[in-house]
């Protein structure tokens, strides 16, 4: 393909080819929304009563029911329900264990490979079972709705996700006839909604609070690349625990009143639903009153405003402190916050506005349904990568990425938040005369030094033909693919030579350790720079040692006893400057060194270049 | 046995002390003819603008423009005195390392970049991924 020069914003577009329509997931722990976007409009998918929220909630019985029939059925045959099942996914068997009693499920044994297995309707099912009901359910509705088969989808996740949740997440929608595009964390897919709808650019800040994740995500949105600069939240924050605060005072009020039956799963579902209930009620009224009935015995239960924000107010708090954090981390003021997109149906509650309005001095943004924001941004995502946009990047590297260099210092390649994809290539060379083999060693931190970062991989480039120390190009490139899939590549660049190796970065790092990293790298970057300056004029002082002694070996003889007495001297100087810690004086050794050995270096060339020129006369050599 | 490891195993890379390379570079014959079609522009330019966008059967497309401005966040490149080669912002990640060159065939001319991070190309050359 050749190029030609166009006029600003006339460059044609190449052929697209028919890939096909594919649709944005939120796939929700409470409701999950399916949205499409056409020519840059989105629109979100509406069942035949026109609801855009499916409740995420399963009713296994004779067949399968899935959204609001199954959580109509929550009431009648709680135990063949299931709801909130995102909070396990990429959850094992035994981490489960702590959470027996407190989840209102039954577990079966173990699927193969330790996957948890519930025990729901007399059925054996996993989380990616159960999950794959709800995307297969989102997808008919899409194909209903749009009139053609829908077999691609973006599919959001909270950011917090380690690599199993992520993995359970592409199973479920495998299962469900469903190939994923790309996964999106949740607070990018809400900012790529507000980014390209509105056209806003600035620092924004994502507070989602949904119905069992609270997340708070700072973004920067500039000439169409989305950046994320810092995130936090808390993976048991969210509506779900508003429901448990109100429906627990309702179940101590119908104790204490001495009605029915002591709690059991089927008391403790019915009282969930009326929470919610009294919770929606809540956002728009001032009062609520409603009546639990369980086997006849009903208890009556009322609920002002005022109280419910009383109720709930710790909760608000705890996703306010994790907002502060997150912002000091950023070292960013809530004044510097061009706005606060809310995400997720319980930022409906008017405390949570209010709360947020106070710390940030001004009303959150609200614009988009906070419910479809994320669904929204998804589908535009995945019209992106079908039809293609103007709009790239989504996601950042979340700690640098590099290898290690002599001396045990990091070289890093592809910095902390680079928005990813990315690909980045670097040239390094050998250390020794005739070095054949190079260790690539992959590390993930911020730190300066080796011991300090987290060890990814090691790999071995050999092959390397024989040469002098310095000459030999070895071409390190670094790419990070969509996925946050790591490629390291090794090449030497005379004999093409190649060795690679892939990683995931993300492998096995939570949330907790990733902010330790940073946090660590942050209260020691000055210490850092000093090991690192020593190390690397170790590294160099070594290198004009060796130089040294391999010249003094092969051409000694070009000096006298009393030079090559005041070379040994020097080169034993900077030996002894090695084992201290010493920059000032390892720098000042080795130049002393080279300047002592300038004589010898003179002699040595003109002796080269007689040797070259020996046998050939003048004039052949055209001079 | 992190010890053995250290010990049996080559030597790591060492970091060479020339200055790394500008993130593009220009070819004689792509500054000729960068040069010869600003001169026939018909009104001043300030350089040409190389971009990247989601566009195309297999991921990216290359965007080569006039540039009356550089804009903010630009990677401005000198590779003559009179010539400005841009780079935009959300491009750069994709072409470090990148060549361009101005390539003469049989029945077409044009420019073209040779860009070291594609893995791949669509079946026309028209769109790439990296």
């Amino acid at each position: 393909m050749l190029l030609d020069i166009y006029e600003p914003g006339e460059t044609p577009l190449p052929h697209e080819g028919d890939r096909g329509i594919a649709v944005g997931i939120d796939l929700g722990t409470t409701n999950s929304v399916v949205a499409v976007a056409r020519d840059g409009t989105v629109e979100v998918l509406r069942d035949t009563q026109g609801r855009a929220l499916l409740p995420s909630v399963v009713a296994y019985g004779d067949d399968v029911a899935v959204g609001h029939d199954a959580r109509a059925a929550l009431l009648d045959r709680p135990e063949s329900v299931v709801a909130s099942i995102k909070r396990l996914m990429g959850r094992g068997a035994e981490d489960l264990k702590a959470l027996a009693g407190v989840l209102p499920y039954e577990f079966g044994p173990p699927a193969e490979g330790g996957m948890a297995r519930l025990a729901i309707g007399g059925r054996l099912l996993t989380p990616v079972e159960i999950s794959a009901d709800i995307l297969r359910a989102l997808a008919q509705r899409a194909r209903t709705a749009i009139g053609r088969d829908i077999d691609r989808a973006v599919i959001t996740v909270p950011a917090y996700f380690d690599d199993a949740a992520r993995t359970a997440t592409r199973d479920a929608a495998r299962l469900a006839g469903l190939e994923v595009l790309r996964l999106v964390n949740e607070p990018t897919a809400a900012a790529l909604a507000y980014g390209l709808d509105k056209g806003v650019e600035g620092l924004y800040a994502v507070y989602d609070l949904g119905g069992g994740t609270f997340d708070f995500s700072l973004l920067r949105l500039e000439t169409g690349v989305f950046q994320v600069l810092a995130t936090g939240g808390d993976a048991a924050l969210g509506g779900d625990d508003i429901d448990h605060i109100v429906a627990e005072r309702m179940l101590a009020e119908r104790r204490m009143a001495g009605i029915g039956a002591p709690v059991d799963a089927r008391l403790a579902k019915s009282a969930l639903a009326l929470a919610r209930l009294a919770k929606e009620c809540l956002s728009a009224q001032d009062d609520w009153a409603g009546t639990l009935d369980m086997d006849g015995a009903p208890s009556r239960h009322t609920l002002t405003r005022a109280a419910f924000e009383i109720l709930i107010d710790p909760l608000v708090e705890r996703s306010l402190r994790i907002c502060r954090q997150v912002l000091a981390d950023a070292g960013i003021a809530p004044a510097e916050l061009a706005g606060c997109v809310l995400v997720g149906g319980s930022t409906r509650v008017p405390l949570v506005r209010h709360r947020l309005a106070a710390f940030l001095g001004r009303p959150p943004l609200s614009d988009i349904d906070p419910d479809e924001v994320v669904a929204v941004g998804a589908a535009l995502q995945a019209e992106a990568l079908t039809a293609g946009s103007d709009t790239l990047l989504l996601d950042v590297t979340p700690l640098s990425l590099g290898i290690e260099t002599m001396g045990g210092i990091v070289e890093k390649i592809i910095d902390r938040n680079t928005p990813i994809p990315v690909a980045r290539a670097q040239e390094f060379t050998t250390y020794e005369d005739g070095q054949s083999a190079m260790t690539i060693h992959v590390l993930q931190g911020e730190r300066e030094m080796v011991d300090q970062c987290r060890s990814l991989a090691r790999f071995v480039l050999d092959g390397i033909p024989p040469m002098v120390a310095g000459a030999a190009r070895i071409r390190v490139s670094f790419a990070v693919d969509a996925d946050g899939l790591l490629t390291v590549a090794a090449e030497e660049r005379m004999t093409g030579k190649q060795a690679r190796v892939e990683v995931r970065p993300s492998y096995g790092l939570n949330e907790d350790e990733m902010a330790r990293m940073l946090r660590d790298s942050l209260d020691n970057a000055e210490d850092d720079m000093v090991v690192r300056l020593l190390a690397e004029a170790k590294v160099e002082a070594r290198r004009t040692l060796n130089a040294v002694r391999a010249a003094l070996a092969a051409d000694g003889e070009l000096l006298d006893d009393a030079e090559r007495g005041t070379i040994e001297a020097l080169a034993a100087a900077v030996e002894a400057t090695l084992s201290g810690r010493d920059r000032a004086a390892v720098a000042a050794a080795a130049e002393s060194l080279e300047a002592g050995t300038k004589i010898f270096a003179e002699r040595r060339m003109d002796r080269g270049i007689r040797a070259a020129l020996a046998g050939r006369s003048i004039d052949r050599l055209g001079i | 046995m992190s010890d053995m490891l250290e010990t049996t195993a080559p030597a790591p890379a060492s970091r060479p002390r020339a200055p790394r390379p500008p993130p593009v570079s220009v070819t004689t014959a792509a500054m000729e003819r960068v040069r010869a079609l600003l001169a026939k522009r018909g009104k001043p330019s300030y350089g040409v603008r190389v971009g990247v966008r989601t566009r195309g059967c297999s991921g990216l497309s290359y965007t080569l423009e006039y540039a009356d401005a550089a804009e903010p966040g630009d990677e401005v490149l000198r590779p003559a005195e009179d010539i400005t080669i841009l780079i935009a912002p959300k491009a750069a990640m994709f072409l470090f390392g990148t060549e361009m060159d101005f390539v003469e065939e049989q029945f077409k001319s044009g420019f073209t970049f040779r860009n070291p991070n594609e893995k791949g190309r669509c079946g026309c050359g028209e769109s790439f991924h990296v």
